[in-house]
């Protein structure tokens, strides 16, 4: 062989090589790509876990036949800390139709109330854990249809003690027919209404009553209608005017029942009239503006505010007040009672509300209904010191009887 | 009309003010309008919530919803005076319904819950926990059993208010009227607020004093 054959052989080889080189290299990135989306693949994998087990469906106590209590114990990798479980979804299936997704609970979740089942369907329950991607599913529960409860016997406890404040009731109204006087303290605010009347009458100016801006579905309300039957009667004795403008209609209709009444029974119908009683409008601020209105120009020697009562309260009040008017308030709302304190010449403090009819009429009926009150709050004062007592001294000195003691009284008085 | 409504706005506001001056032509105007306003916003409100919404809407799938609506009915007997009377129906079924509905809501919150939370150990933090309550515990917990107890005593009406009962009463009102006088300070803070609204708008909105 030639040099110079040498020489191209060589030349020839070298580059052989290279490109063999070159080619194996471009070979071994192009194989490099699959074994990267290998490793993409196994991050991706789906990692199985347990389905949660022990699913059991219970019809819910003492219901219209709307719920049921589904529970379960939750997959067992579902950990603390290092779970892959992210969750659980409830499958229904309805009168053995295709399994529903109903509900996504999240980790940790080993019941569920389904509040969407209706009487005479047949239901059956799964329980799936969730993962990044995946479902496992447990085993379904048994077939299983709500149940009505004619009788929520959940609250026999809430039964028995009404119906010992009823008997109580009843027992008084019973008594007080009879003609036995029974007693009730006197109220402050009460003993003033009379002399109110009176003074509008000698001033002769009118009288304003204000039945708060609540409807007759508010015990408020009504409360103070009761309380308007006795005073208008006054009024009409007395021949003295009064108006009672009103933001709802039906407490319009009542109050002009009411007045209508107590003229009737005090034997002036001629002297009633319908516009005693005005609608003004639903919105409170602007029947605030118009009975403030109403209180400058007709300047009432008196002014009743009796019912339920918002953020008007202070307004009204102090309206009531700026005329100069005897102002006689009462309302259960604790957060307007301080102004009423602060603006007005009586307040009625909450229940004093309600016994106000009461001791006003003298009448049997809400003399009795008052009386058999007394009991109920006898009772809760008797239970509160024993009960008080027993927790402190069983807690204290860990003594069982206590304790025990406590567990009843929890367990009657428990309203959940 | 943006600069219109809000010239209206400011016009009623500062019409509304000026009562805390006297009463005025101009409160008087802006009470007319707000009444009148609301009285025919709430007619269309209850108009469309209730009879259309409600009862024309609905009265397919609720056959109960007749009954409001036969009452309601009755309710305008009122208008023919010979048979005006039928109107006390309705409304006895609405004050019945409501004493006796309410009557079991009350009976459980105000009674029977207020009762059973009120029954708790002075030393301790909760039933059970041992002695393990601080002094602020301790103190808040006879606060809270005397402050219910002596209430009650307070709104017992079967007994005079004299002696030993009557000094307990007394105890009750006076944590009563700390309880108003709190609430008092608290609520008047919240009203505050909307003072503090109306007086944004008009230096705001309305004069372009406060730069938003």
């Amino acid at each position: 062989m030639t040099p110079t054959r040498l020489h191209i052989f060589r030349v020839i080889s070298i580059s052989t090589i290279c490109v063999l080189l070159l080619a194996s290299l471009a070979l071994s990135q192009d194989e490099a790509t699959p074994t990267t989306n290998l490793s993409t693949e196994i991050d991706t994998v789906i990692i199985e876990v347990a389905a949660p087990t022990s699913l059991i469906a219970t019809d819910h106590k003492y219901d219209n036949g709307e719920r049921i209590n589904l529970q379960w114990v939750p997959s067992i990798d579902d950990l603390p800390g290092i779970s892959t479980v992210v969750g659980y979804r409830i499958y229904r299936q309805d009168d053995g139709g295709a399994a529903e997704a109903i509900a996504d609970l999240p980790a940790k979740a080993n019941h569920y109330r389904d509040e969407n089942t209706e009487l005479g369907h047949t239901y059956i329950y799964s329980v799936a854990a969730l993962t990044d991607g995946a479902e496992f599913v447990s085993n379904p529960t048994e077939s299983i249809s709500p149940e009505r409860e004619w009788i929520d016997f959940s609250k026999r406890y809430l039964f028995l003690i009404a119906l010992i404040v009823g008997g109580a009731v009843i027992y008084f109204i019973e008594i007080a027919r009879r003609g036995k006087k029974l007693f009730v303290r006197k109220i402050a605010g009460l003993e003033a209404v009379d002399d109110a009347v009176g003074r509008a009458t000698e001033m002769g100016r009118p009288i304003l009553f204000i039945p708060g801006i609540q409807d007759m579905d508010d015990v408020q309300t009504l409360a103070g209608l009761t309380i308007l039957g006795r005073i208008s009667k006054t009024i009409a004795d007395y021949d003295t005017e009064i108006f009672m403008p009103v933001s709802r209609s039906l407490v319009m209709t009542a109050g002009r029942e009411i007045i209508k009444s107590s003229y009737q029974t005090a034997g002036r119908p001629d002297k009633y009239s319908d516009d005693m009683v005005t609608y003004i409008t639903d919105e409170q601020f602007g029947y605030v503006a118009a009975v403030d209105g109403i209180m400058v120009r007709e300047k009432p020697a008196t002014i009743f505010l009796l019912g339920a009562f918002f953020a008007e309260s202070l307004i009204l009040a102090e309206t009531g007040n700026y005329i100069g008017a005897i102002q006689i308030a009462g309302t259960a709302r604790p957060a307007q009672l301080p102004f009423f304190i602060a603006a007005c010449d009586f307040t009625l403090i909450g229940e004093e509300l309600f016994a106000a009819s009461a001791y006003l009429s003298g009448e049997p009926k809400q003399l009795g209904s008052l009386k058999g009150q007394d009991v109920g709050k006898a009772i809760a004062m008797v239970i509160l010191v024993i009960g008080a007592l027993a927790t402190t001294i069983g807690t204290a000195w860990n003594i069982a009887s206590m304790n025990s003691l406590v567990d009843i009284l929890k367990t009657i008085f428990s309203t959940s | 009309m943006e600069h219109f409504a809000i010239w209206i706005a400011a016009f009623l506001t500062l019409g509304i003010v000026s009562f805390l001056y006297k009463d005025n032509a101009w409160y008087k105007l802006c009470e007319a309008i707000f009444v009148g306003i609301s009285a025919g916003y709430w007619f269309v409100v209850l108009f469309w919530d209730n009879l259309h919404g409600k009862f024309w809407m609905g009265k397919g799938e609720d056959p109960m919803l007749y009954v409001g609506a036969i009452l309601g009915i009755l309710m305008l007997m009122r208008l023919i005076p010979k048979i005006g009377w039928i109107s006390r129906w309705p409304l006895a079924f609405i004050v019945g319904a409501t004493a006796g509905f309410y009557l079991i809501n009350y009976f459980s919150s105000d009674v029977m819950s207020q009762v059973g939370s009120t029954v708790m150990p002075f030393f301790s933090t909760g039933y059970g926990s041992g002695v393990n309550a601080s002094l602020y515990d301790i103190i808040g917990n006879i606060v809270v059993a005397v402050g219910t107890f002596t209430g009650l005593v307070y709104f017992y009406f079967s007994k005079e208010h004299k002696g030993a009962f009557g000094a307990t009463a007394k105890v009750g009102i006076f944590f009563l009227m700390v309880t108003f006088g709190a609430s008092f300070g608290y609520t008047v803070m919240s009203r505050m607020s909307l003072l503090i609204g109306r007086v944004d708008f008009l230096f705001g909105d309305f004069l372009g004093m406060i730069v938003q």
